[in-house]
């Protein structure tokens, strides 16, 4: 695994505001395979991310609610049971009930090619499918995801 | 942006997040906030759950908050996890524990990250319990990072100290040790299904025997759960509320209050005349050749420290502005 030690690393000293982007790695659905999200939840903090990460069988509402009291800047969802169509638009429209249509939501797991425009149409920021290296997905947060200002 | 004072008063979910964060993150507006929110808390019970890495902290924390919720008590988890001193990431992972509750609207849950803090909390730690308790949180818990030895910080925030001990982790040696095991208000031997469970619990109540305690004082208690089978957990909550009973005596809180104060009062300051020693310095373009001195060994940093103290800039913050009136007499000194 690519680790990225010492990247992206802050140290602020006292006092001194410093952003640091906050994501939340979830699993939502009955499968319960969550290495693939562990191992991104580790390369994102080694790329000096704050991973508030939920563990496994989440609900989109759980998700939801976590996300807005972490006050995160992008989501990162895990799913690998099939159920992404549904899933993925739940939580984005869930987000949007809550005002917060800014968070960016990303994912991976088993998902066929076909149903990735779908949900990049949706609203779906990027789509990981397996043999993604893991430095292109802590490229892409990194790039894509700024701190909320 | 800053988050209007109304929003965190009503409970705003949303509102109070962005103000965490942006406490957390040290945006000045955040400083704003809180100034304003300050004399609206004082009213929330904190309990702080200390202990090594693997104790179950989490587990336990997500057993009382259920019982507190049958109770119908509204809590504020503050889960402290570690910052990477390489990377400065973290893997917040104290949710895991407590989904339960992630639909509970009165539960709100902030992982916060150590950020290089020591001591088991993060700096931003006593601001976050403010915003959960102006919030109008009953119970506020926090969880500290996974502790060993001498990360005792909790025992000023808190008013009761809950240090989870599991079997096995050593000899009645550890037990005598200073630290970690003298902040207890409450021993919780966890995972009590375990082999050496009970030698734990004598050798933790023989230590606290070694004590001396006054007429009326508390003595540490020791307390075994499973928390993981929610064993013995009913049983905590009653000595944990024994012992808020305890605190709040007369007597005793208008003393925590002060000493809370003067916490409260002594990290900012500490915080800030760091900060405006840095900057004057900076400023007056005197840091970095100080820094090259002292790299020649021709200044040492104790004589600096003491002249950078000695300057008038400690004192020049207090003239002309009055201390916030909290409504409380008497502050410290």
């Amino acid at each position: 695994m690519a680790t990225a030690r010492g990247k992206a690393a802050t140290t602020a000293a006292p006092g001194k505001p410093s952003r640091k982007i906050r994501i939340l790695v979830g699993k939502p659905g009955l499968d319960g395979h969550d290495r693939g999200a562990k191992i991104i939840a580790r390369a994102l903090r080694d790329a000096g991310v704050e991973v508030i990460y939920t563990g496994l069988h989440q609900t989109p509402e759980m998700i939801v609610n976590a996300a807005a009291q972490e006050d995160v800047d992008g989501i990162g969802l895990s799913i690998l049971s099939g159920a992404h169509n549904y899933l993925f638009p739940k939580v984005l429209d869930l987000l949007k009930e809550k005002k917060m249509g800014n968070v960016v939501v990303f994912g991976g797991g088993i998902i066929p090619d076909d149903d990735i425009p779908k949900l990049v149409k949706r609203g779906v920021d990027r789509v990981f499918t397996p043999g993604t290296a893991i430095q292109e997905i802590v490229d892409y947060v990194n790039g894509r995801i700024q701190p909320r200002r | 942006m800053s988050v209007p004072v109304k929003d965190i008063l009503s409970g705003n979910v949303r509102a109070a997040a962005r103000l965490m964060r942006d406490l957390d993150d040290e945006i000045p507006a955040a400083i704003r906030t809180i100034k304003s929110l300050y004399r609206h808390t004082g009213r929330a019970y904190i309990l702080g759950v200390t202990g090594a890495p693997g104790a179950g902290k989490s587990t336990l924390v997500n057993r009382i908050t259920s019982l507190l919720r049958s109770r119908g008590k509204t809590v504020g988890i503050a889960a402290i996890d570690p910052t990477s001193p390489y990377s400065g990431g973290a893997i917040l992972g104290d949710r895991i524990r407590m989904q339960q509750h992630a639909l509970d609207e009165g539960v709100f849950i902030k992982s916060l990250a150590t950020r290089g803090h020591l001591g088991g909390l993060s700096r931003s730690t006593i601001d976050i319990v403010n915003v959960m308790d102006a919030m109008g949180k009953d119970v506020i818990i926090i969880e500290t990072v996974g502790v060993g030895q001498d990360e005792v910080e909790i025992v000023k925030v808190a008013h009761t100290n809950l240090v989870v001990v599991v079997p096995g982790l050593g000899d009645d040696i550890q037990a005598i040790k200073a630290g970690i095991l003298e902040i207890a208000d409450i021993f919780v031997v966890n995972k009590a299904d375990r082999e050496g469970a009970e030698k734990t619990q004598r050798e933790i109540e023989t230590m606290v025997s070694m004590g001396e305690y006054g007429e009326g004082e508390w003595k540490p208690s020791v307390l075994s759960t499973v928390a993981a089978t929610d064993t013995g957990t009913g049983e905590l909550l009653e000595e944990v509320e024994r012992h808020r009973a305890y605190v709040f005596q007369e007597s005793r809180i208008a003393s925590y209050r002060r000493e809370k104060a003067r916490v409260e009062l002594l990290e900012i300051l500490k915080a800030r005349l760091i900060e405006k020693a840095v900057k004057d310095l900076t400023r007056h373009g005197l840091l970095e050749p100080i820094l090259e001195d002292m790299a020649r060994k021709r200044k040492d940093p104790y004589s600096i420290a003491e002249k950078v103290a000695d300057h008038s800039f400690a004192f020049r913050l207090l003239h002309g502005k009055k201390p916030p009136a909290a409504g409380g007499k008497g502050d410290g000194r």
